[in-house]
């Protein structure tokens, strides 16, 4: 089972892990720049989690406000993540973002309109315009449909339900990666120069989350055990709407869309509290009364954004405050109204999937109430350290795009910047990944010794007699992050924290499988688990570190941001089996975009 | 508010199977793919399911719940007789490989015969124009989200194994709509509808219809659109005379697409 000799082997230029947003579109890239591609995913091909992005994808095309253009959008993008983004990797999202949606166009999407017939475009939080190109409320499904159809119109090589569990490297470059097809069981190697990870994000450590199964932080850890760092880990965003009932539906997402088209928060007093949080830093351009907040939407000249439209750490912490403070909704959420502001045919045709998704899982009619929401578990800003024009990490020949590399987004990542950051940046990290095939002149090779190891690993929880069960594993260790690393945070519950992740990093070791290796999803978590351990301790010991509030990351014991943090990224590089987390100085901008922050 | 479900689950692999009995506790607003999360933590760590978002959204558990195709993330328990036996089967329609999850390639394989959206060029700003009433048709298609459950429903395949070859099954031909009312796409795909996808086999008894679980009417607005598409190409008189004057390229309208495999 374990002999190399049996095991299927492929060799390609450049191989994709993972087939979301970012996957998708660097296959698409490295196949364009002359490349023979694999895209290998966890799942079926279309069904990754970027089906669930809801809103749109944010790009400065300036369709609805022609006053918006790329140094807006950048702008805009930098200060929702409190100056903590990679300037660099900020402007070429900015610049390139409505390119790769005219692209998407040219493969066959179609957006919603303008009256003019152009791309229609909405609001979102943190976007000082109307910005969001959008398809209802089901942007995701629309790319990832978009972007699958092209591949397959290509011909690329797609490995599904196929999970890689190891990168191998020759000693100076990435050489391969191994994995093993779910239906099966059986082992694959792949030889390639060039390995872009696009997995995705962490949120399946996390009790209430809007993440999908497959959000294991394959690709982090996968990184991590290649010898590449992971920069700004402490970051994890808690969108502020979640559903909260019933319980088996709790986390799942509730668009952001339903108050970028007027949607507003009231606590259980039926006061709009957001109001009382409007932070110092957005005070200026921030509504300070309903009825200028209300009169924005039509007139953004003249009136400020309404609160509700503040960045998404903003809001989920007010709605934690509230909640905290008794104010909340009997399952312990704030209400989000919608039903009172607009007519019942306009909400249904805004925001389909939203009306369709409380009317058959929680039975509420939200053209006529209000939903009752609380922050859920969304997106971890930290990720593959990379360099911002080709996406490569420190590990040549191994690159990182989407959700699984870090940088982009600083502190806090507003909405709508994923779905571009998946297009920019999976382009970028595909194209460099083909040409740095191209210009290696021997082909990777893989040794057996490296093969028959990884075989060994994969196999482990089958020959073990211990007594743990993967299920129970994950549960215990989803309550330790919610409870003890979560949207508020302290030294002490975070030492807690590391100290109950050895715990289960002991229980893992004696962790058994029933049944054999065909379809089996014990097996499957359990490997799993280790991915989610290992990225969980670089969350809490990056969070431990960081005495400061900012963004996604917020200290009860530290609770003002403090501008020494501002220029310091912490890196998180695995020693051994002990992750080191280390301090470097923050990639400082040019002049010429430094200025951009000066004007009003 | 909890109380004790009854299941009955299929278990087996591609040489047989049984319906395997399960008791298991459940909650209030609970689904069907919550229960069987719940046998999978606590009775059968190895229960072979398939599933992704839990939202209805990606379309990864589909399977036969007491006879009918559903998602297994949007089939509340409640809609469930108290002590009525819930019995999960895979879907019937694709080989079975473990338990519920089936082997669905032969949907990936249709999809790589359906040919490429091939787009008018773009003005000379750099934009298409578009009006909303002329996507929104595009659009109701394009909210599948795979989920199968009319290829597994559609009677033409269910039972025919025979008949995959020469049939595509409801979700193409929403694909066939959708590129032959895009918009901006160039190509004529009837004769491709009829030829390869098989179109004409469907007699519209509409049960991918009733078991889509995004609501797209894809009979009405995809199948019978089509199917009149095909027709008019077929039995149009001026296209029949066309035909016999000109050669094929030089007809004066669009043209079928090459594909791949031609």
């Amino acid at each position: 089972m374990t002999d190399p000799s049996s095991i299927e082997r492929h060799t390609f230029d450049v191989v994709v892990v993972g087939a979301g947003g970012a996957g998708l579109r660097a296959a698409i890239a490295a196949h364009d720049a002359g490349a023979k591609v694999a895209l290998v995913c966890k799942s079926l091909l279309g069904k990754a989690h970027t089906v669930m992005a809801e809103g749109g994808i944010a790009a400065a095309m300036g369709n609805v406000w022609s006053e918006d253009n790329w140094k807006v959008h950048f702008r805009d993008t930098m200060r929702g993540g409190k100056m903590l983004n990679h300037w660099r990797m900020a402007q070429l999202h900015a610049q390139e973002a409505p390119e790769r949606v005219h692209e998407l166009e040219e493969w066959g999407a179609l957006f919603d309109r303008t009256p003019d017939g152009l791309i229609s475009q909405r609001d979102f939080g943190g976007h000082r315009y109307a910005r969001l190109a959008h398809v209802g409320d089901r942007t995701g499904l629309e790319l990832i449909r978009t972007l699958q159809q092209r591949a397959v119109a290509l011909g690329i090589s797609v490995f599904m339900e196929c999970t890689i569990t190891k990168l191998f490297s020759d000693g100076e470059r990435v050489s391969g990666a191994f994995g093993y097809w779910r239906e099966s069981g059986r082992f694959i190697v792949f030889e390639a120069p060039s390995v872009v990870l696009a997995t995705g994000g962490i949120g399946k450590s996390y009790k209430v989350t809007s993440n999908s199964w497959e959000y294991t932080g394959d690709g982090h850890a996968l990184a991590l055990a290649a010898g590449a760092d992971l920069v700004n880990m402490e970051f994890v965003q808690f969108h502020p709407t979640g559903m909260v009932w019933p319980p088996s539906v709790k986390g799942i997402l509730v668009t952001e869309s339903v108050r970028g088209d007027g949607g507003v928060l009231r606590n259980s007093e039926g006061r709009r509290f957001m109001f009382d949080y409007i932070p110092e830093f957005f005070k200026a351009e921030t509504a300070d009364t309903e009825e200028e907040a209300d009169r924005w939407y039509n007139d953004k000249t003249n009136n400020r954004r309404p609160p509700e439209l503040l960045p998404r750490d903003e809001v989920a912490r007010a709605i934690n405050a509230e909640v905290k403070a008794g104010r909340g909704t009997p399952h312990g959420g704030v209400y989000l109204d919608i039903a009172s502001r607009h007519p019942a045919e306009y909400i249904k045709r805004r925001l389909p999937s939203m009306y369709h998704q409380f009317k058959e899982l929680a039975d509420v009619d939200i053209t006529a109430e209000p939903m009752e929401v609380g922050p859920t578990c969304h997106y971890v800003m930290g990720g593959v350290a990379v360099d911002p024009d080709t996406g490569e990490s420190d590990v040549p020949g191994l690159y990182a795009a989407g959700e699984v590399a870090g940088g982009m987004h600083g502190s806090n990542r507003l909405g709508g910047n994923s779905l571009s950051d998946l297009l920019v940046f999976g382009r970028r990290a595909g194209l460099n990944a083909a040409y740095a095939a191209a210009r290696k002149r021997e082909r990777a090779s893989v040794s057996d010794d490296d093969v028959r190891a990884a075989a060994e690993h994969a196999l482990a929880p089958f020959s073990s007699t211990g007594d743990e069960n993967p299920y129970s594993v994950q549960h215990d260790l989803q309550e330790v992050m919610h409870s003890l690393v979560g949207i508020i945070r302290t030294a002490e519950e975070m030492q807690q924290a590391l100290d109950k992740l050895t715990e289960l990093r002991k229980r893992t070791a004696r962790m058994s499988v029933e049944g054999h290796r065909q379809y089996n999803p014990g097996w499957h978590l359990a490997l799993d688990l280790h991915n989610m351990l290992l990225v969980s301790e670089c969350i809490a010991r990056a969070a431990l570190e960081r005495t400061e509030s900012r963004g996604g990351h917020t200290r009860d014991d530290y609770p003002a941001t403090d501008d020494t943090w501002g220029t310091i990224n912490l890196l998180c590089r695995l020693d051994g089996d002990s992750v080191n987390v280390r301090q470097v100085p923050l990639p400082s901008m040019p002049d010429e975009l430094r200025a951009l922050f000066d004007e009003k | 508010m909890g109380y004790d479900l009854n299941m009955k689950v299929w278990r087996g692999d591609a040489t047989g199977g049984e319906l395997v009995p399960y008791t298991v506790p459940v909650e209030e607003g609970e689904v069907v793919l919550d229960a069987l999360h719940r046998i999978q933590a606590t009775q059968s760590g190895d229960l072979a399911v398939r599933w992704n978002c839990k939202a209805g959204k990606c379309g990864s558990c589909s399977a036969e719940i007491n006879g009918k195709p559903r998602l297994t993330c949007m089939t509340r328990l409640s809609t469930f007789e108290r002590g009525e036996t819930v019995t999960v089967t895979p879907m019937r329609t694709f080989p079975i490989i473990r338990d519920l999850v089936t082997d669905v390639s032969y949907n990936f394989k249709v999809a790589e015969t359906i040919p490429a959206f091939a787009p008018e060029k773009r003005r000379d700003d750099g934009t298409y124009r578009m009006q909303q009433e002329d996507v929104e048709r595009g659009q109701e298609f394009r909210k599948c989200i795979e989920c199968f459950l009319c290829q597994d429903v559609c009677h033409v395949i269910r039972d025919h194994e025979e008949n995959k070859q020469a049939f595509s099954g409801p979700r193409f031909f929403l694909r066939y709509a959708e590129l032959e009312m895009h918009p901006l796409d160039t190509n004529d795909h009837r004769k491709l509808a009829q030829e390869r996808a098989g179109i004409g086999l469907c007699n519209i008894t509409k049960c991918c219809t009733e078991v889509c679980p995004e609501g797209i009417k894809i009979t009405d607005n995809a199948i019978i659109p089509v199917k009149e598409r095909v027709v008019d190409r077929s039995f149009d008189p001026v296209t029949w005379l066309g035909r016999k004057i000109f050669r094929r390229d030089q007809l004066p309208e669009s043209q079928t697409p090459t594909l791949p495999q031609d």
